[in-house]
Formats: C-alpha cells, sequence, structure tokens
C-alpha cells in the first residue's frame, strides 16, 4: 500500500496524512519533504490539511459545567472511603 | 499486614495516594470530558461513561506502574469503557462499505485552482466560512469505528500506537479508520459548509 519511494504526487498524498500525525519518519519523511518543497500543489495540499486538522484539533475543549465538575469532585471524595486494594 | 503499624502505613499511602490522584483527575477533567461527550455525542451518556471510568481507574490505580503515563492510562480506561458498553449495546462495530467515493474524498481536491488567482484564494475562503459548529457535527455525524479513531488521534494527538492501544486494534487499522474517517467527515463539511455555504450569505446569519 505504502510507497517506497515518493516519485510523484499521488504517492506524496498517500503518505500525506502520516507525515502530518508525526507518524512517517525515516526515508519517505525525508523524500516527502524534498518533495514537498519543490510541488506547490502538493504544498499547497499539505498547508490545507494541516489547518484543517487544527481546526479539528479545537474541538478538544469542551465546557464543562458546574453539575459534571460537582458530580466528580463528590465521586473523587467517595474514594478516600475506599481504599485502593 | 495486620499488624497496627503497617495498616498505619498503608493508610497513610492510600491519603496520599488519593490526593495525588484527586489532584490528577481535576487537572485532565475538561479534556475528559471533552473526550467522553466526542465519543457518546451526549452530555448525559458521557458523565456517566467519566464517571465510570475514575470508579475503574481508582480500582486500578496500583497497577499504574509510571504516574508519568497517567494521562494516557486514564485515556485508555475511558476508551475500553466506552468500547464495553458500545459493545454491549450490540451496535458491533463494523469496518462497513463507504463506496469508493467516501474514501477518497477531498475538499482540496475540489476547490483548489492549478494556477494562482489574483482574485481569491478559494482554500483561505473555505476556511474563513468554515464554523465550530460545522466541524462538530462533521464530526458527530462519522459512524463508529471511524469517530473514536479521529477523535483519539486528531481532537487528542494520541500516537496511533496509543490509539491502537486504547482501542485494542493494529495500528495498521487505526491508520484506515483514521483515513476513511476524515474522508467522511470532508465529504460532510462539503455538503453542508462547502461553497455555497459560506461567508458569502453571512456568518451571522448562521448560528
Amino acid at each position: 500500500m505504502k510507497p517506497t519511494s515518493i516519485t510523484s504526487c499521488e504517492e506524496a498524498i498517500r503518505v500525506l496524512a502520516e507525515h502530518l500525525d508525526h507518524e512517517l519518519g525515516g526515508r519517505l519523511e525525508a523524500e516527502l519533504n524534498a518533495h514537498l518543497e519543490t510541488c506547490r500543489s502538493c504544498c499547497s495540499r499539505a498547508e490545507f490539511e494541516r489547518e484543517l486538522k487544527a481546526r479539528i484539533r479545537g474541538l478538544g475543549a469542551e465546557p464543562l459545567d458546574q453539575d459534571v465538575a460537582g458530580r466528580v469532585q463528590a465521586l473523587l471524595r467517595s474514594f478516600a472511603d475506599t481504599p485502593t486494594p | 499486614m495486620c499488624d497496627p503499624m503497617s495498616m498505619a502505613t498503608e493508610a497513610v499511602r492510600s491519603s496520599a495516594q488519593h490526593a495525588w490522584f484527586s489532584d490528577e483527575v481535576q487537572s485532565l477533567l475538561p479534556k475528559l470530558y471533552g473526550a467522553a461527550v466526542k465519543l457518546c455525542r451526549d452530555r448525559t451518556n458521557a458523565e456517566d461513561l467519566v464517571a465510570e471510568a475514575l470508579t475503574r481507574a481508582w480500582a486500578k490505580l496500583p497497577t499504574l506502574a509510571d504516574r508519568g503515563t497517567f494521562q494516557g492510562w486514564l485515556f485508555r480506561i475511558l476508551t475500553n469503557v466506552y468500547i464495553s458498553q458500545y459493545r454491549a449495546a450490540r451496535v458491533r462495530p463494523e469496518e462497513e462499505y463507504l463506496g469508493v467515493d467516501a474514501e477518497n474524498f477531498s475538499i482540496f481536491e475540489r476547490i483548489h485552482q492549478p494556477i494562482l488567482l489574483w482574485w481569491g484564494n478559494p482554500e483561505q475562503e473555505f476556511f474563513d466560512g468554515l464554523l465550530r459548529s460545522d466541524l462538530q457535527a462533521a464530526l458527530d455525524s462519522l459512524p463508529e469505528p471511524y469517530r473514536s479513531a479521529v477523535v483519539l488521534v486528531d481532537v487528542y494527538e494520541l500516537s496511533y500506537r496509543d490509539a491502537g492501544a486504547a482501542l485494542d486494534v493494529p495500528v495498521g487499522t487505526v491508520r484506515s479508520r483514521l483515513s476513511r474517517g476524515r474522508a467522511l467527515m470532508q465529504k460532510h463539511l462539503w455538503q453542508y459548509a462547502g461553497p455555497g455555504h459560506g461567508p458569502a450569505q453571512g456568518k451571522g446569519e448562521r448560528e
């Protein structure tokens, strides 16, 4: 599935997600970086996917309402009476 | 263990352990609850999920070898509880067939212009019109098992390895679920937040 060497845009796109996830590494990572430096289209795509990924990451913070915080605090207090084995 | 001295030591250790556990949990709570809401898509169920995960974590605390790994460990427990309840609900996570179109869908390919345009930048316009609620809706629209892979890796930045451990699947499965999940999300975003839904209609008119 994964190319062993990056010689085309198609192969670059195939490993782009792993590159953006910091999961590629090794020779493919170096080859992809070299490709991105010379290919405007793939470079634009990398920027686009990186930005989209950053926006999705922004969904992480969930406003915590008082009920949840209170319930968790009560739960944690109850653990004091039940020591771990 | 029955002499009073060692029992007293045990009690002190437990109380220090309890204080440490409570502090850690309080500081991780927004993240933990956020992950639970993303997984359950429902605040009430998310609350129950967090409570169940914390109860299990407290019981299993002695098995945590390295406190530096507490966050990953706690996330793993949360995900495990979610998955076991999910399986109990008999909704089997399946690698359903989504069609070639959904697997490869790319917004970039639809909007990118190979030549530079003097009158605008379609990619930037897409992001300018993209709202948090659009992204949330796209994430919520994902079926399992794709949603949990995207939540763990894209929202909570787990490595493929950690996500695989949390979901109890090999790294290759994480990779393929992510790939499909992201393509499906893009397809959803294209349908509901693509050109024609963007700033031209006025952001203020949308929630």
